[in-house]
């Protein structure tokens, strides 16, 4: 009997040992070397003075964090909002329809979804472009018959970058509803259609509150991944004043890849930490409390 | 009450069954019309890249802009192909993308098991771990990502691209879900017949969730593939970068350079989209557990 729990300790060890490694060296590993960086005056590379507090007394004073805080903050709104809105009447619109066609139409939507944000950055890029693009033409009814620079004018830029991310990122979040949409069972459609209940009505009384568990899912995944944007706001910003458009990531990078300065870099990396923490504890709590119901 | 009124509200119940079954239902017509368009638009974009790849040079500054070349020409694929190191980048994506999801596949089922199926100290130790890894972004490690791959010489090395990125603490998590679903009997069964843990695990567990297996492997592969922040970060140069890094970082210093980008973007986007194309109940499936929604 002692052999085989001996035996069984054995086999748990070889099948968590990857794990241990992996997670060991490459996220414990690092995050307590992050937070221990954080109160020195390293570069990137190399050993620094211990300074205690001083790197967050400075970074949360620096006027740069705060605009990559703002920023960060609008591009939340302008894309969470937005775009659980629009894949939340998407997947409505492809909940309704049937066979192939539903397959076709939810593949178009879902298929940029799975791109490389490059790819995304390439040909949005190249489909506002200032002198050859295709969506100048609209551009231009806005502006006098004007071209105008979507990325390089900087009230535009976030809205751009977001209209961007939208269009690629709602295939996931209409992937959701539409799988909330389907558990509704349809006897309670049914029974408001024996009640002629329009369209409208339905929708407000009986799928809006059915899916709202759903909605609160998206927002929150979409609220904790689009603080840690980077790809695509740094992309299209290449060649651009990216200090007026910079985002929190952004700027960890710039502190440790451009001015070489790993301390600071590592004490916004905390801060940009505490943030996401706090919110991803009030998301797990939120689904508990939904599991439990 | 006379016969007239009982017919005209006769009439009426009748007219509102007609309307009700009627197969031809108006707004719901014009709600399809509009959700096509919407689709089309919404795959307009890719389309583009797509043709204005296959554009001669001349057409595509033209100002022309129309939906469909004059003349398909291959210049640009021809051109990328000789001027730039995508070929290199390809192999450096494919290789680092298919060990990374190997990788991640092995350890992960191994330690799902082990959580699922094994009493052993630790187990609430590695499941507060792997609930931590969830809420912890890995855009804040850059930085010490960088210094611990730059401490063992690992920049630009397909090593240094892979592990950073063997984090996918979702993948356990679905696993494990799956393996407690697996009736106990069959794992009894097998230990009567004396087979280890290892032999339960590769020729019962595994198999009975090939599906899920597959599911997990194909999301893993296209995350891989499409991963940008971190290998932007720890391959410099050029023979060492990733296709999504390569494509954004090597301009042309002349000539006209969209159709050639197009022709870089359909390519980097050409295996994710064949993968999902192929794969589409997969990759849907895989969505749906990884964001903890029944399918």
């Amino acid at each position: 009997m002692l052999r085989d729990r001996k035996q069984e300790y054995l086999t748990a060890l070889i099948l968590v040992g990857p794990f241990i490694l992996i997670y060991g060296a490459l996220f414990v590993w690092p995050t307590i070397q992050m937070v221990l960086l954080s109160f020195t005056k390293a570069p990137l590379i190399g050993v620094g003075d211990w300074v205690g507090w001083d790197n967050y007394v400075k970074i949360l004073s620096q006027k740069l964090f705060h605009s990559a805080f703002w920023n960060t903050a609008w591009f939340v709104v302008l894309t969470v909002i937005p775009n659980t809105l629009i894949s939340l009447a998407i997947a409505l619109a492809v909940n309704r329809l049937n066979g192939w066609l539903q397959g076709l139409v939810l593949a178009c939507f879902f298929l940029p979804y799975i791109l490389p944000v490059s790819v995304v950055f390439l040909t949005w890029n190249w489909i506002i472009d200032v002198q050859y693009g295709l969506a100048q033409g609209v551009v231009a009814l806005f502006n006098g018959g004007e071209p105008k620079s979507l990325t390089r004018t900087i009230p535009l830029f976030m809205p751009t970058v977001a209209f961007v991310t939208v269009w690629w990122t709602m295939g996931f979040n209409i992937l959701l509803f539409i799988a909330g949409l389907r558990n509704i069972s349809p006897e309670i459609y049914e029974a408001a259609q024996l009640d002629s209940a329009g369209r409208w009505r339905q929708f407000y009384r009986i799928t809006w509150p059915l899916v709202w568990p759903v909605t609160v899912l998206v927002l929150t995944i979409q609220l904790i991944a689009q603080l840690k944007i980077f790809d695509q706001v740094y992309l299209f910003s290449i060649g651009g004043r990216q200090d007026a458009t910079i985002t929190l990531v952004q700027y960890i990078y710039k502190l440790a890849f451009q001015q070489n300065k790993g301390g600071e870099a590592a004490t916004a990396a905390v801060l940009l930490f505490g943030m996401i923490i706090v919110l991803s504890v009030l998301q797990y709590q939120l689904l508990r409390a939904r599991g439990e119901k | 009450m006379s016969a007239e009124a009982l017919s005209g509200s006769q009439a009426a119940v009748v007219a509102e069954r007609s309307r009700r079954d009627r197969p031809l239902d108006l707004v719901g017509i014009v709600l399809t019309a509009i959700t096509l368009l919407v689709a089309l638009a919404s795959f307009f974009p890719i389309y583009w890249a797509i043709i204005t790849s296959v554009k001669p040079d001349g057409e595509v500054i033209s100002g022309s802009n129309s939906l469909w070349p004059g003349r398909f020409v291959f210049d640009s694929y021809i051109h990328i192909w000789n001027n730039t190191n995508i070929a290199i980048w390809y192999v450096n994506s494919m290789v680092t993308s298919l060990i990374i999801t190997v990788l991640v596949i092995v350890s992960s089922a191994g330690c799902a098991y082990a959580l699922s199926q094994l009493d052993f100290p630790g187990r609430r130790l590695i499941y507060v771990l792997i609930l931590a890894c969830f809420m912890v972004p890995m855009q804040a490690l850059i930085v010490n990502h960088f210094v611990l791959m730059a401490q063992f010489k690992l920049l630009n090395t397909w090593a240094g691209i892979i592990l950073p990125q063997l984090i996918v603490p979702v993948v356990i998590i679905v696993y494990k879900q799956f393996f407690d679903s697996v009736p106990k009997e069959f794992r009894e069964a097998a230990q009567m017949d004396s087979a280890g843990h290892f032999k339960i695990l590769f020729r019962i567990y595994l198999p009975m969730n090939w599906g899920v297996t597959a599911a997990l492997g194909i999301i893993t592969f296209i995350g891989a593939w499409n991963a940008f922040l971190w290998p932007f970060l720890a391959a410099t140069g050029e023979a060492t970068m990733t296709v999504p890094v390569g494509i954004t970082q090597v301009k042309d210093a002349y000539g006209i350079v969209y159709g050639k980008l197009m022709a870089s973007a359909v390519v980097a986007g050409l295996p994710v989209a064949i993968v999902y194309l192929i794969f589409q109940r997969r990759v849907t499936q895989a969505i749906m557990l990884s964001a903890g929604v029944k399918g």
